[in-house]
């Protein structure tokens, strides 16, 4: 076994871990502790909340990859060890080879036989054509009669399993947490849900392909599941980009006015007056004609993929920080106007002190709005990029290259609908959590709508 | 105000240039030309004379700033830059790389655009404010609280699977009208009115979301309290005190895009196969036809400039108070 540290996996967990950073950090402040325990204490907060935790686990587990030592061919030389080229990350293991169990084309969900007829031999080698059994889709059973009692005694078993599995997860929490005035149970609800889903997805997928199996024969649960880290990751490692060039250009427009202001308005009116849509296909078309230029770089097919997502991120980030930037500028004008801000320019403070210490600190509310915000915003977008032909690379996994393989598939006959409901769902339950939860934190970060009394 | 509009124009030739070297730096500084012609011509069997042949025809063989060769002002205007930066100025936009005219192509391509584009627009905010102004009059009841949960469940689907799902269902399950295509005279409206009707429900969830926190923050003022204890009507206090107060904001967002509707939708053009603008830029982008996303990305700056100009304007006639000078 070999460990593979693709670029986003650095990312990603460089990601997670300033994350956390800043969010204890921001536990220490009171006023942020009182915003955030607005955001948990209602049942909505913490459904959401963890709804997209589980999603950050799965991508996490995602984004450990290696890649498997082969078996020792036999005559080869004795301590020379070869690597596997495809790429297997932790996620793989925990689904228990949901991902190598391939069918021939096109399967429905919980099918015994393939979506498409073949020609085939009989025993006497007389040509015909029928559905194919599947390779992997209940061919334990017997009598094909038996499929639905033994879909539900298994259901039953993996449910007992998730429950006793949940239980396990839960209970020192509780111990913990019982008498915490946030409504845990929400959460506790979703932690159960998602492992008991999750168990019985592993175990069924064993016997069935639950979701179907899409063109090339993939089990279309798992493409789903891969779709998640890419999904996240998207949303995440853009706006990542994007803060620093917003925050400190927009900041210093508004802190230092004069010509840094017209330099930045300019810079921010040029980019925004670009189609979107076209500079970020321009920038990805000409970042894949120098990958396809220079395929040495790349060892394997799974870091090209990856480098290009790496660059999608990257140019997403840099195109689209014209917002935030505006906002930026606006507040700190508003704030450098202030009497403290005053006070500490006539006591001769720096102003690089004055911008850390003073102005920094409060515009951070409309950073995390603008992360959150721009999180579900750019899920959405990764499957129209990946429709178009600039997204994501279509050797990887994501809920728009699923998408976009099965745009035509609803016209046959009978439809194959499975590959399309397999990345909506997916992809609705996290961009609905994501929307109910930056709403809870627009609310309650954002200052203005605190002063919004109620109708009388 | 003339004199104001004449300098908000004049201000808008420094970003285009900007437009322009951001364009031309992409295009042809990050990227040589000699790389767009293996990728065009594909990568495995290409010969320098290929290349040679390929950067000829479609002329960019010559220097990119700077033509030594060439004499007096040549030195300037045989070059990539003058060529295929400058002259887009002139709205003149060149050949694309596969030797069509891209002005034509663009003139042709804009009509069957807006009419999927206006009407999609012109519908789409009527029916988010009506639909905002009507959730605003349940304020605070659950009713209210049942259509903002609907909203942003509406918003978290991706618009693919409302074309997706409205081509599956109206055109394929119930064949009301044909999946896809266009005609340019006779029955025009049996190919629009899927598109159009995508395009509407699409946004509701978003636009009618966002109207309605307009709204609520215009419904707390002191003139509603007012207008209420004088004893105006429900209907009257939104139609005429909430909605024409809540203008300045609405047009802000609104104005912005009405010249940009001559690009059309990528998506739904591209689903509903109709030839306009929008299917023409993710064709060159499929195509890697660079040529044509250069003249796009001008004249999409164009139209956002004057969008802007517009919203100003507009501002004016929303609320006299607003002078432009």
């Amino acid at each position: 076994m070999k460990y593979v540290l693709l670029w986003s996996d650095a990312l990603v967990f460089l990601l997670a871990v300033s994350i956390a950073v800043f969010f204890w950090r921001l536990r220490r402040d009171p006023q942020n502790r009182e915003r955030w325990s607005q955001v948990f204490g209602t049942r909505l907060g913490m459904v959401t909340f963890t709804v997209i935790l589980a999603y950050v686990a799965v991508a996490l587990f995602d984004s450990i990859h290696f890649r498997r030592a082969l078996e020792p061919v036999p005559g080869a030389p004795a301590g020379e060890v070869f690597y596997d080229n495809r790429v297997t990350s932790v996620l793989d293991v925990m689904l228990d080879g949901m991902g190598e169990r391939f069918e021939r084309t096109y399967s429905a969900p919980f099918a015994l036989k393939s979506f498409e007829k073949f020609n085939m031999k009989d025993e006497q080698g007389r040509a015909y054509r029928d559905y194919p059994p599947l390779k992997y889709g209940g061919v334990h059973l017997d009598d094909p009669a038996d499929r639905t009692r033994d879909i539900l005694q298994r259901s039953g078993a993996a449910l007992l399993k998730g429950l006793v599995l949940a239980a396990l997860v839960i209970l020192p929490q509780w111990l913990w947490l019982r008498a915490s005035p946030y409504p845990w149970w929400g959460s506790w609800l979703v932690q159960a849900a998602v492992i008991c889903l999750g168990t019985w997805l592993v175990v069924i997928s064993r016997h069935y392909h639950v979701l179907g199996t899409d063109l090339g024969g993939t089990d279309v649960a798992y493409l789903s599941l891969k779709g998640i880290r890419t999904g996240v990751l998207l949303g995440t490692l853009a706006t990542l980009i994007m803060l620093p060039i917003a925050v400190s250009l927009g900041v210093m427009a508004g802190y230092f006015k004069g010509w840094v202001d017209d330099v930045v308005q300019y810079l921010y009116t040029t980019l925004s007056s670009i189609p979107g849509i076209l500079l970020i296909a321009a920038s990805v078309l000409l970042f894949q004609v120098y990958i396809d230029l220079n395929p040495d770089y790349f060892a394997i097919g799974m870091e090209k993929a990856d480098a290009r997502f790496v660059a999608l991120c990257f140019i997403l980030g840099v195109t689209s920080w014209s917002s935030l930037c505006r906002l930026m500028r606006a507040e700190t004008l508003k704030i450098s106007q202030l009497e403290y801000v005053q006070a500490a320019h006539a006591f001769g403070v720096s102003h690089l002190r004055i911008i850390g210490r003073h102005i920094l600190p409060n515009v951070v509310h409309i950073i995390l709005i603008t992360f959150v915000l721009d999180f579900s915003a750019l899920v959405l977008a990764e499957a129209v990029l990946s429709y178009i032909g600039v997204g994501i690379d279509p050797e990887m996994a994501s809920w728009g290259n699923m998408i976009n393989g099965a745009r035509f598939e609803l016209s046959r006959q009978p439809p194959v609908w499975w590959t399309l409901s397999g990345a909506f769902f997916f992809m609705f339950a996290l961009v609905l959590a994501a929307n109910l939860f930056s709403d809870l934190v627009r609310d309650a970060f954002d200052p203005r709508s605190k002063t919004r009394s109620p109708r009388p | 105000m003339l004199a104001y509009i004449v300098r908000r124009l004049l201000y808008a030739i420094p970003i285009l240039i900007g437009v322009n070297l951001l364009t031309f730096t992409l295009f042809f500084v990050v990227n040589s030309p000699d790389d767009m012609a293996v990728s065009q011509l594909g990568e495995k069997y290409v010969t320098p004379d290929a290349i040679e042949a390929w950067k000829q025809k479609n002329g960019y063989h010559l220097p990119l700033f700077v033509n030594g060769e060439a004499e007096g002002l040549g030195t300037l205007t045989e070059t990539i830059f003058y060529t295929k930066s400058v002259k887009l100025f002139a709205f003149d936009f060149g050949r694309s790389e596969s030797g069509r005219d891209i002005t034509t192509d663009v003139r042709t391509r804009m009509r069957p655009s807006l009419a999927v584009a206006l009407p999609t627009f012109i519908l789409g905010i009527s029916v988010n404010i009506c639909v905002a102004l009507l959730v605003v009059m349940f304020h605070a009841t659950r009713l209210d609280r049942f259509a903002v949960m609907v909203f942003v469940a509406a918003m978290s689907i991706s618009t693919l699977f409302y074309i997706i799902g409205g081509q599956y269902l109206v055109a394929k399950t119930w064949q009301l009208v044909p999946i896809s295509g266009y005609h340019t005279e006779g029955q025009v409206w049996k190919f629009l009115i899927l598109p159009v009707m995508v395009g509407v429900i699409s946004g509701i969830g978003a636009g009618a979301r966002w109207y309605r926190t307009l709204f609520l923050e215009e419904a707390n003022q002191d003139y509603v309290r007012t207008a209420r204890a004088k004893g105006a009507s429900e209907l009257r206090i939104l139609f005429r005190h909430i909605l024409p107060n809540a203008l300045i904001p609405i047009l802000t967002g609104v104005v912005v895009v009405i010249p940009s509707l001559f690009m059309g939708s990528l998506l739904i053009e591209a689903f509903f196969g109709i030839p306009g603008l929008g299917s023409y830029m993710l064709d060159a982008i499929r195509s890697q036809d660079f040529a044509i996303v250069r003249s796009m990305v001008f004249i999409g700056s164009i139209l956002y400039i004057i969008g802007l100009i517009l919203t100003d304007i507009s501002y004016t006639w929303a609320d006299p108070r607003v002078r432009l000078n």
